[in-house]
């Protein structure tokens, strides 16, 4: 009856949250488009350079670091977490007392802040006064106490992958356990019918009906390594000789301490790039689980 | 098997599925030993979970001294509470940062709450003019992420001045959580059945009212789930903060923690104080964890991935 006036009553409830959206989202996307075209610092004039600090980017070894020990950090360490993240998911699907309790403990870590866990586990590898190295003293594993971090970039980086593994693999865990459950239980039934051991049906009936979940877990799992920056920023603060710097945290140097804001624009935007491509793929996949 | 032929289709498979048929009396007299298998995997898995919590707890309840000992010591030998008091003492105190970060929090639960409950009962409830392009808008958070965005950000907030305020933090916050919030608000909304507010409409009543005495009620567990996660990011994010808070009194907790390790590291980290400073954060989160873990569940399976 008021069809007309109804939609435009919507638009006005859906009003505040597109003006922030277009306030603090896409002006400023407009506005690192800009600033990625100049010189631009907050105590010099900006001056427009085209894309300068495109090329100026393309020959800076820094970034080429960044970008491969990013890349390389996200190759280690997606792997990890999703195996991990099933087989404790497989675990812990049955809801069973111990199971469950399990799978809350595992998710437990997931809550907590990525800063202060970074310090925990900074602690916890610290040379002197770190529990892993006593521990594995303790244990005969090592003579002499480990430097983890700021002497050797690979030794630095799988520290903080075993923080970061405890950190985060809950996360996929609660996903593929609600995926698992999501199955129905005749198939699983009639394949233990039909003698199947448990790792059959693993194989046949619970990785191919998961296989969805899994994909999508892998891509918010990339995107998030892709864009590490708390743990290295806490654990490493980048050394040994910005090594271990990703590529979020490189940004942060070049815009924040050295205030080349324009160069930082232009930074974002190829990381931006980068990140565009792993989310479409996620929408896309999403899109079709919906179907 | 023809209930799931692409499961066990080949002659193959069907050999193998029989000859472990004959293995499960094998596999039944084992059984009892595998659940006591299962049972000890789960408690070291737990084990190796909880470790470095408890790790955490035990050192920040340490005295002074034996906090710094070389090797440390697996459990205090005294319990103190020097480490919180350091903390309390700590630069401008914790009392400020701790105020600073829930300032922020609470800030980022009202925005979000403010901000996604009339979009979503908007976009679900109303046929909004371009709605597909406006959501598109809306998510454009999860497609930028905010990390990048921090250059410009930056920018604008000393042109506004709103760096090193909570509100300014607080805005980032918001926009970070904006995309998932606007998904769980506006399923929420959707979910809310149409005969009620048509009779609502019956009777009278406007869209306003429809959304206050109708809608709200039948969405407050969606409110909970948004303003819990809006509350987790807010707590725990450390690169926007250390990027719009530059003034050591405008600190959050996880900024004074990042610098204390940092300022101490050249005269010697104060441990101790550091690790009462991660059981002071972890606290809340758990906390909340605990009492909300419904809510949490339901956003994670909803919104977490999408």
């Amino acid at each position: 009856m008021h069809a007309r006036a109804s939609r435009y009553i919507g638009l006005l409830y859906v009003t505040p949250a597109l003006a922030f959206v277009l306030v603090f989202t896409v002006y400023p996307l407009a506005q690192m488009m800009w600033m990625s075209l100049h010189n631009w610092s907050l105590i010099a004039p900006k001056k427009y350079i085209g894309f300068g600090n495109f090329a100026k980017a393309w020959n800076d070894p820094q970034v080429w670091t960044s970008l491969e020990f990013t890349l390389k950090y996200t190759a280690i360490i997606t792997p990890i977490l999703m195996i991990l993240g099933y087989l404790a998911a497989l675990l812990t699907a049955e809801n069973r007392p111990l199971r469950q309790f399990t799978r809350s403990v595992i998710f437990a870590p997931v809550v907590i802040g990525l800063g202060a866990s970074s310090l925990l586990w900074y602690w916890l590898f610290s040379y002197d006064f770190g529990l892993i190295n006593r521990a594995l003293i303790d244990l005969g594993v090592i003579a002499r106490p480990v430097v983890w971090f700021g002497a050797d970039a690979d030794v630095a980086m799988w520290a903080v992958i075993a923080s970061i593994v405890w950190k985060v693999v809950g996360f996929g865990t609660i996903l593929f356990v609600a995926a698992i459950h999501a199955i129905p239980t005749e198939l699983s039934e009639a394949a233990m019918v039909d003698g199947a051991s448990y790792w059959q049906r693993v194989r046949k009936i619970t990785l191919p009906l998961t296989a969805k979940t899994i994909l999508l877990v892998t891509l918010v799992s990339i995107i998030g390594s892709l864009l590490a920056f708390d743990q290295f920023y806490i654990m490493t603060a980048g050394q040994p000789r910005n090594l271990t710097a990703t590529s979020v945290f490189m940004i942060y140097l070049n815009s924040f301490p050295y205030l080349k804001l324009g160069y930082g624009a232009a930074l974002s935007l190829i990381l931006a790039g980068i990140i565009l491509v792993c989310t479409v793929l996620q929408m896309l996949l999403s899109r079709r689980s919906h179907a | 098997m023809s209930a799931f032929p692409h499961v066990a289709g080949t002659g193959i498979e069907r050999a193998r599925a029989q000859r472990s048929a004959a293995a499960g009396l094998m596999e039944g007299l084992i059984r009892g030993r595998r659940k006591y298998l299962v049972a000890a995997i789960c408690v070291a898995v737990c084990t190796v979970m909880l470790l470095p919590l408890l790790a955490s707890v035990l050192a920040s309840l340490k005295s002074t001294e034996e906090a710094a000992a070389v090797p440390p010591t697996y459990f205090p030998h005294a319990l103190s509470l020097d480490s919180y008091k350091r903390l309390w003492d700590y630069q401008a105190g914790l009392p400020t940062y701790f105020s600073n970060s829930l300032g922020a929090a609470l800030l980022t639960i009202i925005f979000c709450l403010a901000l996604t409950v009339p979009a979503g009962y908007g976009l679900a409830k109303f046929r909004v003019p371009a709605k597909e392009a406006l959501f598109v808008v809306l998510l454009l958070g999860l497609i930028v992420p905010y990390q990048a965005l921090l250059t410009p950000l930056f920018f604008l907030f000393v042109q506004l001045k709103l760096h090193n305020s909570l509100v300014g933090l607080a805005i980032v916050h918001t926009a970070i959580q904006l995309p998932f919030s606007i998904y769980v608000m506006r399923n929420a909304f959707e979910a809310v059945p149409r005969e009620l507010e048509e009779a609502a409409t019956m009777d009278g009543c406007n869209s306003f009212q429809v959304l206050v005495h109708i809608c709200l009620p039948a969405v407050v567990p969606a409110m909970i789930t948004v303003s819990l996660f809006a509350f987790i990011t807010s707590w725990n994010e450390l690169l926007a903060a250390l990027v719009i808070m530059n003034k050591d009194s405008s600190f959050t907790l996880p900024l004074i923690l990042a610098a204390a390790r940092q300022q101490t590291s050249i005269g010697g980290t104060d441990w101790g104080m550091l690790q009462a400073g991660i059981v002071i954060s972890i606290i809340p989160c758990m906390a909340f964890y605990l009492l909300l873990q419904k809510y949490y569940m339901a956003g994670f399976l909803s919104g977490a991935v999408k």
